[in-house]
């Protein structure tokens, strides 16, 4: 029954594309996944129009069963450009699968209509078309996911950079006001911005302020004495401050030793001291 | 062979390492410093590293070492201008030379010599030779 050996499949996606197309929009606008906030159905098919485009183009030259072949080279760029937007504009996993999924109920429709009372053959272009949708779906959840480990992973730069600001509070006075966690990756940059402008600014001194730590435990402590030892290292000399009385019951009980470093309760203590020891004073006028 | 000049000014002695160090320098250095301190009876030694790039551990334990063997000689030692990068390629590497004065610039490396020697003068009142 199949022309030319191959599925009706190609056929319906060549000579009904209007009408494929009509169904498959009005199958997306009335499914409860659809986001009419975030896409106006213009926009909807508009993508859905370039996808059936790209659909039959495939068919016609590519295999069915082999996506990642050159004949389907076009179908899988448009589905990232796809997936990369509906990821950036807030669409969720499901929504977007829904896109390539949605297709299968007016596909099916009419290679019922095209096999008449050909049973066998139904059966095997419906499994074909399945098992293609499906990749096609699952290769866009997969660009999804993957745009979306992007945007974590640029935040978490982004991130990185903004809560390490080391800024100069006096003459030879440098601050450090950490805030969030530390871990290795992060106390390495901390440590790098620090040791740098410490160069720059020729600073004697650097507060290192952890009243935006929420947790200080023995791996965070020991972080906070290697930065401590490389300052002291390049001849300046650090001072601990901004240890909350919950914080400092934590690093007794823990029994970190923060050996020899100064530590003081608040900010305004350790510029005092800071002061002190480069000789400076502040006066009220 | 290569050496690295010792420069006396008054009772500091004045190091500047402007090559990379490798071992044997190293040692030879450690040598010629403390024969230097005796013969100059110099009560401080400079060691200026800031055109020192790469340190490992040997040459993190040989100026440790020289701060050791000048401070039973009656010297006092600074480690000065230290690159981020070697700081923080010695606190991995474990070593935190204690015992080692570090300062930021041969500046205040000096007014610390000075400030040190002026106060280690008036204990002892160091006869003038």
């Amino acid at each position: 029954m199949q022309s030319n050996g191959r599925s009706k499949l190609v056929e319906i996606v060549q000579n009904e594309t209007r009408e494929l197309l009509a169904d498959w929009v009005k199958q997306q606008c009335a499914a409860d996944t659809l986001r009419p906030e975030l896409m106006n159905e213009r926009e909807l098919r508009e993508q859905s129009q370039q996808f059936l485009r790209a659909l039959s183009e495939a068919v016609q030259h590519g295999s069915l069963t082999d996506i990642q072949g050159p004949a389907w080279a076009t179908v899988r760029e448009l589905l990232e450009h796809i997936s990369g937007s509906r990821a950036m504009q807030g669409f969720t996993t499901s929504e977007t699968a829904t896109f390539v999924f949605s297709l299968k109920q007016p596909l099916f429709a009419r290679l019922r209509r095209a096999h008449g009372r050909d049973a066998d053959g139904l059966a095997d272009d419906i499994w074909q078309t399945t098992v293609l949708l499906d990749k096609l779906g699952l290769y866009s959840t997969e660009v999804y996911q993957k745009t979306r480990e992007g945007i974590i992973a640029r935040q978490q730069q982004e991130l990185l950079e903004l809560s390490t600001p080391v800024v100069q509070l006096w003459d030879d006075v440098l601050a450090l006001p950490l805030i969030g966690t530390l871990d290795s990756a992060r106390t390495q940059m901390v440590m790098e911005n620090l040791l740098q402008r410490i160069v720059e600014t020729g600073s004697a001194i650097a507060i290192i302020d952890i009243t935006g730590v929420p947790l200080v435990d023995t791996l965070v402590a020991q972080h906070l004495l290697k930065t401590v030892a490389a300052a002291r290292l390049m001849g300046a000399e650090c001072i601990i401050s901004g240890i909350r009385p919950q914080i400092a019951q934590t690093i007794v009980h823990l029994g970190v030793s923060l050996g020899d470093v100064t530590t003081k309760a608040s900010l305004a203590d350790a510029f005092a001291v800071a002061l002190q020891r480069t000789g400076q004073r502040l006066q009220k006028s | 062979m290569e050496r690295i000049p010792i420069l006396q000014m008054d009772d500091i002695l004045l190091v500047t390492i402007q090559v990379d160090m490798h071992d044997q320098l190293a040692l030879t250095l450690q040598d010629e410093l403390t024969a230097h301190i005796v013969k100059a009876r110099a009560c401080g030694v400079l060691i200026d590293i800031s055109s020192l790039e790469i340190v490992d551990s040997f040459i993190g334990r040989v100026l440790s070492n020289i701060a050791a063997m000048a401070r039973v000689l009656d010297a006092e030692t600074v480690v000065v201008g230290m690159q981020p990068a070697v700081a923080i390629t010695l606190v991995e590497l474990g070593l935190s030379l204690t015992g080692v004065r570090t300062a930021l610039n041969v500046e205040k490396g000096m007014a610390f010599l000075r400030a040190a020697s002026a106060q280690e003068g008036r204990r002892h009142d160091r006869p003038q030779v």
